[in-house]
């Protein structure tokens, strides 16, 4: 490293980005991990993934056993679904999604037979002697997607990984989210499970290590990883800060690599590849097991719950039945969240169903959710400092405000991560992030149409032209009909003038 | 006087016959830009906006005659596009835009006459002879050409529905 | 004094401490019309440099080899209309022609810089000050560079105040108003600059 670079990094070190919220992971990360019984009806997605919808293969009124495809996935990125439990299907059809907007998603319905009977499983015996496309497999057809909650379909970025030929493959267990701490929780409980996971991985994305990343709150968590990993080659434990939004792959990335993931760019492309540890966790129970993705665990937070804590639910639970498990509502909640605070969905009812890359629920008080008028922005720069990927928040807000998208999308719009930390600091509650998000949904709608139009193009376009060649086929078809005739005239003629010539007077 | 009327002649012939000269040496074939307005527009020419034709449309908002608004198909997206090629200001919040919408065939009204599948700019409607027509989701931009040809107002507009898919979150009220 | 600094000096002093329009109040129409956004008054600015150090040119050559000669004087402003006239035809032809985009975004201002009373006020002044031939070119470029400053340094501003809340009354043109007016203040600044 250079003189130059070396000035250049501390002068650009400054205040560290992103922000500091309370935790409130206490009391509900001391808590262990509680299963929850099989609920009566179960709601299971078509789409719980990034991707096209799987598509269903199941009728109503047909038995399934615990573990059974319920629907294919469609497409190379897409991921199929299971039945959480044995029983029958019930109903396949819209219901409300677990979703800001409260528009519907189709599922099916799922009535429980309570005996939670498991399919015949096919575990891989011998994994890590088995071709990496084989494990890949697997992971398909158990439907694991990232756990974190992008929901992106594991397997796909598993082969991602090994066409692009990575060399490190981190492992999230950050957490960085406050309330939650269902990562916390599984890596205390079943770090095995997880450094297996992470083992099956590194030989499934031929990575040559694997560093997994823990925030410094969580001591018990790193002291269970380390016991567990010790002893496993090239499986390291890295303790990282904890700050919001370290659990964002790129900040992940960098913290743990120096490596910063361009603009444009995927982590593959600069060779690594980021997992969530609870998708690790499913992977193991996937490859080692034969287990699909049928259930997940997730905290339970915030005030209004009697008792907080994490669980082990089954996919499909309605969060209703999973609080009232859980003892219940101690009063109204203000808001009710599905993932972390930061960066969660505010849940339009407690009558949606758990998805795979839902994280925690959290029922927040009145007081957890208080929010201040927003006022007009003062150009302290707070946000400026905040952001982890360096934008300048208020000048987008700006731009976004007076109606001119590409002016913000020229500021880096596009390389915003929506991690809230602009919002969370800004003294004049100012909703940045939500500016941010509808600019992107809109600029997405008119990218949308912008191709429709394109699409409309070329068919009014392939239109024209085959009306085009069909006048020129009928006019040719014409020409060659009436040439046709007069040369039929023409024989006629011909062949009735010598006749003519022998029978005169015979009527033609 | 007789200086000052020839020396401004002179001048005005000399300047006429080199504006002359220029104007040949710099003559523009067509204009570059109705092309490449043209080239933005949904070409399905489909009339909505009152010319004829995406390529009369492209002229006429070039020229001023038009709105870069005037195209119900496009929407605020062509009418953004259109107004950033040509370097104007666009007062979006008037656009009546009601969004994307789709044409839809009420079944039980359509006779199946295959008036509209022949009027469609982009073939998104099908169906034959007495047979119920149907309307291609992804093909039909609702331009709307279908559904005067209809003779018992079968077809509609509708605006396209909502999904997760392409919902998009409101704009927080803010500055 | 050498050539260089006396050039200098009167690039100096005809770009910002004689300002065409914040301190002589000549060009107004398109400082404020064209100024809405930094691309269009760049390409405005350009276009009028070439005008204006064309014009300073053309009727220098006129006022001395022919209306000096001829006693012409009274002929002044409507002979310098004309060639100022020509000259703007000829740059909306050769704009058309080279940039379509700065054509259309020039739009209706193009044909108005014919009108610009910056253009003949700078070869009038040019015929006042009794200046040779070079200097008068170096004039009329010193004051078309003040001229772009201006337009790109108000552009800029107004780019940065269409984002700004103000009170509706003061939205558009008002803001506008004040906003140049500062700017004027604030070019005062330099008629000390070269005593």
């Amino acid at each position: 490293m250079g003189i130059f670079d070396k000035i250049f990094r501390q002068l650009g070190r400054g205040e560290p980005w992103g922000v500091h919220p309370d935790e409130h992971k206490r009391p509900a990360s001391e808590a262990p991990i509680r299963t929850l019984p099989v609920p009566p009806l179960l709601y299971i997605p078509f789409s719980q993934h990034v991707g096209a919808a799987a598509e269903p293969i199941v009728h109503v009124g047909q038995k399934v056993l615990k573990g059974e495809c319920l629907a294919v996935a469609k497409g190379t990125i897409s991921a199929p679904v299971h039945a959480s439990t044995s029983g029958e299907i019930i109903a396949i059809g819209p219901i409300t999604a677990p979703h800001p907007s409260g528009l519907e998603i189709m599922a099916i319905t799922l009535r429980s037979d309570m005996e939670d009977r498991w399919l015949p499983l096919e575990a891989i015996v011998d994994p890590l002697a088995a071709a990496p496309e084989v494990l890949a497999r697997q992971v398909a057809d158990a439907g694991i997607v990232g756990l974190g909650g992008a929901t992106f379909p594991a397997s796909v970025k598993l082969g991602l990984g090994r066409r692009s030929g990575i060399k490190t493959l981190i492992l999230n267990g950050s957490e960085c989210e406050p309330y939650l701490s269902c990562d916390d929780r599984l890596m205390r409980e079943r770090a095995d499970g997880v450094i297996r996971g992470a083992v099956l991985m590194r030989h499934a994305t031929g990575a040559r290590e694997v560093r997994i990343g823990i925030e410094d709150n969580k001591p018990e968590a790193i002291v269970a990883m380390r016991a567990a990993a010790a002893g496993v080659a090239d499986v390291s434990i890295c303790v990282v800060p904890a700050r919001y939004p370290m659990g964002s792959d790129r900040q992940l990335i960098i913290e743990l690599t120096g490596i910063e993931v361009p603009a444009e760019a995927r982590a593959a492309d600069v060779g690594v590849l980021v997992h969530n540890v609870g998708t690790a966790h499913a992977i193991h129970q996937a490859i080692d097991l034969g287990r699909p993705l049928v259930s997940r665990v997730m905290t339970l937070n915030g005030a209004a719950l009697r008792q907080p804590g994490n669980y082990e639910v089954l996919i499909g639970t309605v969060v209703d039945d999973l609080i009232a498990f859980s003892g219940g509502m101690r009063n109204t909640p203000a808001r009710l969240v599905m993932g972390g605070p930061m960066m969660g969905q505010v849940l339009p009812s407690p009558l949606v169903p758990v998805v795979k890359g839902c994280s925690g629920i959290l029922a927040l008080s009145a007081e957890e959710v208080a929010q201040g008028e927003p006022g007009p922005c003062i150009r302290c720069g707070s946000c400026t400092k905040a952001c982890p990927v360096g934008l300048l928040p208020l000048e987008m807000n700006a731009r976004i405000a007076a109606g001119a998208l590409d002016g913000a999308v020229g500021l880096g719009l596009h390389d915003c991560i929506g991690c809230g930390c602009c919002a969370y600091v800004c003294p004049s509650h100012i909703p940045l992030v939500q500016a941010f998000n509808h600019a992107k949904g809109e600029l997405a709608a008119q990218a949308r149409i912008r191709q429709r139009n394109e699409a409309t193009r070329k068919l009014a376009q392939a239109r024209t032209e085959r009306l085009e060649r069909e006048a020129r086929e009928k006019a040719e078809a014409a020409a060659r009909r009436a040439a046709e005739r007069k040369a039929q005239k023409a024989r006629d003629a011909a062949s009735a003038a010598p006749e003519q010539a022998n029978s005169e007077g015979a009527p033609a | 006087m007789l200086i000052a009327v020839i020396s401004l002649t002179t001048l005005g012939v000399v300047l006429g016959t080199l504006l002359g000269l220029a104007s040949r040496h710099f003559r523009v074939e067509g204009n570059p830009v109705v092309a490449e307005v043209e080239s933005l527009m949904p070409g399905s020419n489909c009339g909505q906006c009152g010319f004829p034709g995406c390529a009369g449309a492209a002229a006429a908002i070039v020229n001023g005659n038009a709105q870069p608004t005037c195209c119900p198909p496009g929407g605020k997206a062509l009418a953004q596009a259109v107004a950033a090629r040509l370097g104007l200001s666009l007062d979006l919040s008037t656009v009546a835009d009601a969004g994307p919408q789709l044409a839809m065939v009420a079944e039980e009204i359509c006779i199946g006459c295959c008036r509209c599948i022949k009027s469609c700019p982009s073939d998104a409607i099908l169906g034959g002879a007495k047979q119920i027509h149907n309307v291609l989701r992804e093909a039909c931009n609702g331009c709307a050409s279908c559904i005067e040809r209809c003779p018992t107002g079968a077809i509609g507009l509708k605006p396209v529905p909502v999904t997760l898919q392409n919902w998009v979150w409101p704009n927080p009220t803010s500055a | 004094m050498t050539a260089t600094t006396e050039i200098l000096l009167l690039l100096l002093s005809t770009a910002l401490v004689n300002n065409v329009v914040l301190v002589k109040f000549l060009g107004l129409c398109p400082a404020l019309g064209v100024s809405k956004n930094m691309d269009a008054a760049l390409g405005m600015g350009l276009a009028t440099t070439f005008v204006i150090t064309l014009a300073s040119a053309l009727c220098w050559m006129l006022d001395h080899w022919l209306l000096a000669r001829f006693g012409l004087g009274f002929l002044r402003i409507l002979t310098f209309i004309l060639v100022i006239a020509a000259a703007v035809q000829f740059v909306e032809m050769v704009i058309r022609k080279t940039s379509p985009g700065l054509y259309q975004s020039l739009g209706i201002y193009l044909p108005l810089i014919t009108t610009n009373c910056a253009v003949l006020g700078v070869a009038l002044l040019n015929v006042q000050q009794n200046a040779g031939f070079m200097k008068s070119v170096l004039y009329g470029f010193g004051s078309a560079l003040g001229f772009t400053l201006v337009m790109l340094i108000f552009a800029g501003l107004r780019e940065r105040l269409a984002l700004a809340r103000v009170p509706a009354a003061f939205t558009g043109a008002p803001s506008a108003f004040i906003t140049i007016s500062l700017l004027s203040l604030a070019f005062m600044g330099f008629s000390g600059l070269i005593s």
